[in-house]
Protein backbone atom coordinates (compact mmCIF):
# COMPACT_ATOMS: atom_id res chain seq x y z
CA UNK A 1 0.00 0.00 0.00
CA UNK A 2 2.68 2.53 0.92
CA UNK A 3 4.51 1.70 -2.10
CA UNK A 4 1.55 2.83 -4.20
CA UNK A 5 1.03 5.92 -2.49
CA UNK A 6 4.73 6.51 -2.80
CA UNK A 7 4.82 6.18 -6.50
CA UNK A 8 1.59 7.99 -7.30
CA UNK A 9 3.49 11.16 -4.83
CA UNK A 10 6.39 10.80 -6.53
CA UNK A 11 4.93 10.66 -9.84
CA UNK A 12 2.18 13.55 -9.35
CA UNK A 13 6.19 15.56 -8.40
CA UNK A 14 7.87 14.93 -11.77
CA UNK A 15 4.59 15.73 -13.28
CA UNK A 16 4.82 19.61 -11.57
CA UNK A 17 8.83 19.17 -12.37
CA UNK A 18 8.09 18.79 -15.79
CA UNK A 19 5.01 21.49 -15.83
CA UNK A 20 7.46 23.70 -14.19
CA UNK A 21 10.23 23.30 -17.23
CA UNK A 22 7.76 24.06 -19.63
CA UNK A 23 6.44 27.19 -17.95
CA UNK A 24 10.40 27.91 -17.53
CA UNK A 25 10.21 27.78 -21.54
CA UNK A 26 7.14 29.54 -22.40
CA UNK A 27 7.48 32.47 -20.05
CA UNK A 28 7.65 35.71 -21.64
CA UNK A 29 10.84 37.22 -19.06
CA UNK A 30 13.15 36.58 -15.83
CA UNK A 31 10.38 37.20 -13.45
CA UNK A 32 7.35 34.57 -15.23
CA UNK A 33 10.57 32.19 -15.26
CA UNK A 34 11.34 32.48 -12.17
CA UNK A 35 7.58 32.11 -10.78
CA UNK A 36 7.70 29.02 -12.79
CA UNK A 37 11.15 27.96 -11.99
CA UNK A 38 10.49 28.61 -8.19
CA UNK A 39 6.76 27.38 -7.60
CA UNK A 40 6.50 24.20 -9.76
CA UNK A 41 10.10 22.95 -9.15
CA UNK A 42 9.78 23.55 -5.10
CA UNK A 43 6.24 21.52 -5.13
CA UNK A 44 7.39 19.06 -7.24
CA UNK A 45 10.42 18.67 -5.74
CA UNK A 46 8.82 18.22 -2.30
CA UNK A 47 6.67 16.03 -3.56
CA UNK A 48 9.31 13.80 -5.04
CA UNK A 49 10.67 13.55 -1.20
CA UNK A 50 7.49 13.31 0.54
CA UNK A 51 6.95 10.35 -1.70
CA UNK A 52 10.44 9.07 -0.60
CA UNK A 53 9.36 8.94 2.92
CA UNK A 54 6.11 7.47 2.46
CA UNK A 55 7.93 4.43 0.47
CA UNK A 56 10.52 3.81 2.45
CA UNK A 57 9.30 4.59 5.59
CA UNK A 58 10.28 6.86 8.78
CA UNK A 59 13.97 4.81 8.23
CA UNK A 60 16.94 6.78 8.10
CA UNK A 61 16.22 7.82 4.17
CA UNK A 62 13.13 8.68 4.77
CA UNK A 63 13.60 11.08 7.79
CA UNK A 64 16.95 12.64 5.59
CA UNK A 65 14.57 12.94 2.84
CA UNK A 66 11.91 15.46 5.12
CA UNK A 67 14.97 17.11 6.41
CA UNK A 68 16.01 17.99 2.47
CA UNK A 69 12.39 18.67 1.71
CA UNK A 70 12.76 21.81 5.40
CA UNK A 71 15.75 23.03 3.56
CA UNK A 72 14.29 23.00 -0.16
CA UNK A 73 11.11 24.91 1.23
CA UNK A 74 13.34 27.56 2.83
CA UNK A 75 16.24 28.29 0.10
CA UNK A 76 14.12 28.16 -3.01
CA UNK A 77 12.56 31.14 -2.59
CA UNK A 78 15.69 33.24 -1.43
CA UNK A 79 17.26 32.39 -4.05
CA UNK A 80 14.59 33.70 -6.50
CA UNK A 81 14.30 36.41 -4.37
CA UNK A 82 18.34 36.97 -4.73
CA UNK A 83 17.88 36.39 -8.59
CA UNK A 84 14.85 38.74 -9.15
CA UNK A 85 16.47 41.87 -7.07
CA UNK A 86 19.61 41.20 -8.92
CA UNK A 87 18.42 41.18 -12.21
CA UNK A 88 16.07 44.09 -11.85
CA UNK A 89 19.13 45.92 -10.34
CA UNK A 90 20.99 45.09 -13.62
CA UNK A 91 18.86 46.83 -15.61
CA UNK A 92 16.71 43.41 -17.16
CA UNK A 93 14.27 44.66 -19.37
CA UNK A 94 10.00 43.23 -18.27
CA UNK A 95 8.21 42.11 -21.06
CA UNK A 96 5.88 43.97 -23.05
CA UNK A 97 2.71 42.46 -21.84
CA UNK A 98 3.93 44.09 -18.05
CA UNK A 99 1.35 46.33 -16.81
CA UNK A 100 2.75 47.82 -13.76
CA UNK A 101 6.19 48.40 -12.47
CA UNK A 102 5.87 49.70 -8.83
CA UNK A 103 9.74 48.90 -8.06
CA UNK A 104 11.12 50.97 -10.88
CA UNK A 105 8.96 54.11 -10.62
CA UNK A 106 10.04 54.10 -6.57
CA UNK A 107 13.25 53.45 -6.93
CA UNK A 108 13.54 56.13 -9.71
CA UNK B 1 20.38 30.78 27.54
CA UNK B 2 20.86 31.39 23.74
CA UNK B 3 23.64 28.65 23.47
CA UNK B 4 21.48 26.16 25.32
CA UNK B 5 18.47 26.91 22.60
CA UNK B 6 21.29 26.51 19.62
CA UNK B 7 22.53 23.40 21.35
CA UNK B 8 19.15 21.84 21.60
CA UNK B 9 18.14 22.58 18.23
CA UNK B 10 21.12 21.44 17.04
CA UNK B 11 20.87 18.21 18.82
CA UNK B 12 17.73 17.03 17.67
CA UNK B 13 18.82 17.89 13.81
CA UNK B 14 22.19 15.34 14.61
CA UNK B 15 19.56 13.36 16.30
CA UNK B 16 17.53 12.86 12.83
CA UNK B 17 20.49 13.31 10.94
CA UNK B 18 22.35 10.32 12.33
CA UNK B 19 19.61 8.40 14.16
CA UNK B 20 22.01 7.34 16.55
CA UNK B 21 18.57 6.05 18.42
CA UNK B 22 17.49 2.65 16.94
CA UNK B 23 13.63 2.97 17.40
CA UNK B 24 12.78 0.00 15.76
CA UNK B 25 15.36 -2.52 18.10
CA UNK B 26 15.41 0.30 20.87
CA UNK B 27 18.98 0.26 20.78
CA UNK B 28 21.43 3.68 21.38
CA UNK B 29 24.47 3.82 19.31
CA UNK B 30 26.78 5.74 22.20
CA UNK B 31 29.80 6.66 19.69
CA UNK B 32 27.32 8.07 17.61
CA UNK B 33 25.15 10.26 20.26
CA UNK B 34 28.41 11.49 21.86
CA UNK B 35 30.38 12.70 19.11
CA UNK B 36 26.54 14.60 18.40
CA UNK B 37 26.64 16.01 22.08
CA UNK B 38 30.50 16.89 20.88
CA UNK B 39 29.40 18.63 17.30
CA UNK B 40 26.48 20.30 18.76
CA UNK B 41 28.20 21.89 21.82
CA UNK B 42 30.94 23.01 19.26
CA UNK B 43 28.01 24.90 17.23
CA UNK B 44 26.54 26.57 20.19
CA UNK B 45 29.30 27.62 21.25
CA UNK B 46 30.83 29.06 17.94
CA UNK B 47 27.55 30.97 16.65
CA UNK B 48 26.16 31.98 19.57
CA UNK B 49 26.02 35.61 18.02
CA UNK B 50 24.79 35.01 14.48
CA UNK B 51 21.56 32.12 14.73
CA UNK B 52 18.74 33.90 16.74
CA UNK B 53 18.76 37.19 17.97
CA UNK B 54 15.45 36.80 20.49
CA UNK B 55 16.20 33.76 22.13
CA UNK B 56 13.44 33.72 24.86
CA UNK B 57 10.94 33.50 21.42
CA UNK B 58 12.48 30.01 20.14
CA UNK B 59 11.64 28.58 23.72
CA UNK B 60 7.96 29.58 24.04
CA UNK B 61 5.57 26.46 22.91
CA UNK B 62 2.65 28.05 21.72
CA UNK B 63 4.54 28.98 18.59
CA UNK B 64 5.61 25.70 17.33
CA UNK B 65 1.78 24.95 17.74
CA UNK B 66 1.08 27.56 15.69
CA UNK B 67 3.74 26.30 13.23
CA UNK B 68 1.90 23.19 12.75
CA UNK B 69 -1.61 24.90 11.92
CA UNK B 70 0.49 27.42 9.34
CA UNK B 71 2.21 24.63 7.41
CA UNK B 72 -1.11 22.58 6.14
CA UNK B 73 -2.49 26.29 4.97
CA UNK B 74 0.12 26.80 3.48
CA UNK B 75 0.73 23.79 1.67
CA UNK B 76 -3.42 24.41 0.51
CA UNK B 77 -1.92 28.02 -1.63
CA UNK B 78 1.06 26.36 -2.25
CA UNK B 79 -0.76 23.07 -4.31
CA UNK B 80 -3.46 25.97 -5.38
CA UNK B 81 -0.60 28.21 -6.74
CA UNK B 82 1.00 25.57 -8.56
CA UNK B 83 -1.93 24.62 -10.45
CA UNK B 84 -2.14 28.14 -11.34
CA UNK B 85 0.79 28.41 -12.69
CA UNK B 86 0.78 24.92 -14.50
CA UNK B 87 -2.45 26.23 -16.14
CA UNK B 88 -1.07 29.43 -17.49
CA UNK B 89 2.09 27.51 -18.51
CA UNK B 90 0.42 25.21 -20.79
CA UNK B 91 -2.59 27.50 -21.99
CA UNK B 92 -2.22 28.07 -25.65
CA UNK B 93 -3.00 31.55 -25.55
CA UNK B 94 -0.65 31.91 -21.87
CA UNK B 95 -3.18 34.13 -19.78
CA UNK B 96 -0.74 36.36 -17.94
CA UNK B 97 -0.74 39.86 -17.01
CA UNK B 98 2.12 40.71 -15.59
CA UNK B 99 3.71 43.78 -13.23
CA UNK B 100 5.71 44.51 -10.10
CA UNK B 101 3.39 45.70 -7.37
CA UNK B 102 4.28 47.30 -4.09
CA UNK B 103 2.63 45.81 -0.55
CA UNK B 104 2.66 47.27 2.47
CA UNK B 105 2.71 45.23 5.98
CA UNK B 106 2.93 45.76 9.51
CA UNK B 107 5.28 42.95 10.38
CA UNK B 108 8.53 44.01 12.09
CA UNK B 109 10.99 41.57 12.33
CA UNK B 110 13.30 40.56 10.28
CA UNK B 111 12.62 36.64 10.95
CA UNK B 112 9.06 37.11 10.37
CA UNK B 113 9.61 39.53 7.03
CA UNK B 114 11.67 36.61 5.75
CA UNK B 115 8.83 34.31 6.28
CA UNK B 116 6.16 36.58 4.85
CA UNK B 117 8.24 37.16 1.69
CA UNK B 118 9.22 33.41 1.10
CA UNK B 119 5.22 32.46 1.46
CA UNK B 120 4.23 34.94 -1.10
CA UNK B 121 7.07 33.87 -3.36
CA UNK B 122 6.06 29.72 -3.14
CA UNK B 123 2.25 31.17 -3.06
CA UNK B 124 -1.03 32.69 -5.45
CA UNK B 125 1.24 34.26 -8.82
CA UNK B 126 3.19 36.49 -6.35
CA UNK B 127 7.21 36.42 -6.52
CA UNK B 128 8.87 39.19 -3.56
CA UNK B 129 11.24 41.10 -5.38
CA UNK B 130 12.44 43.65 -2.46
CA UNK B 131 12.31 44.66 1.14
CA UNK B 132 12.07 47.97 2.04
CA UNK B 133 11.21 50.32 4.69
CA UNK B 134 9.57 53.26 3.75
CA UNK B 135 7.55 56.32 6.29
CA UNK B 136 7.93 53.60 9.36
CA UNK B 137 6.27 50.90 7.36
CA UNK B 138 7.87 47.88 6.03
CA UNK B 139 7.33 47.30 2.16
CA UNK B 140 7.73 44.79 0.05
CA UNK B 141 7.85 45.01 -4.16
CA UNK B 142 5.88 41.52 -4.99
CA UNK B 143 6.26 40.41 -8.72
CA UNK B 144 2.42 39.46 -9.74
CA UNK B 145 1.88 37.33 -12.40
CA UNK B 146 -1.82 38.47 -13.12
CA UNK B 147 -2.01 41.89 -11.60
CA UNK B 148 -5.61 42.13 -10.24
CA UNK B 149 -5.06 45.82 -8.77
CA UNK B 150 -2.00 47.72 -8.16
CA UNK B 151 -4.15 49.61 -5.24
CA UNK B 152 -1.73 48.98 -2.03
CA UNK B 153 -3.78 48.19 0.90
CA UNK B 154 -5.71 46.34 -1.53
CA UNK B 155 -2.84 44.19 -3.10
CA UNK B 156 -1.79 43.52 0.56
CA UNK B 157 -4.55 42.49 1.22
CA UNK B 158 -5.32 39.99 -1.49
CA UNK B 159 -1.68 39.31 -1.25
CA UNK B 160 -0.29 38.85 2.16
CA UNK B 161 -3.33 39.30 4.32
CA UNK B 162 -3.96 35.29 4.28
CA UNK B 163 -0.11 34.66 6.12
CA UNK B 164 0.43 37.82 8.06
CA UNK B 165 -1.63 36.83 11.09
CA UNK B 166 -0.62 33.59 11.45
CA UNK B 167 3.01 34.70 11.09
CA UNK B 168 3.03 37.56 13.20
CA UNK B 169 1.92 34.41 16.35
CA UNK B 170 5.01 32.75 14.94
CA UNK B 171 7.43 34.97 14.62
CA UNK B 172 6.99 38.09 16.68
Amino acid sequence: MSEIIGLTLVSIGLLFDFFGCFGLIRFPDVFNRLQAATKCVTLGTCFILVGTFVYLGPGAIGIKALIALAFIVVTTPTAAHAISRASHAAGVELDESTVVDKYAEEKD
Amino acid sequence: MRRAVIFVLSLITWLLLALPIDIVAWEIHWANLIAGIFASLIVALLFDEVFIKEHARAVNPLRYLWFLIYVPVFAYYCILANIDVVYRAIHPDMPIKPGIVKIKTDLTTNSALTALANSITLTPGTLTVDVDFENEENILYVHWINVKTTDVDEASEIIAGRFEGLIRRIFE
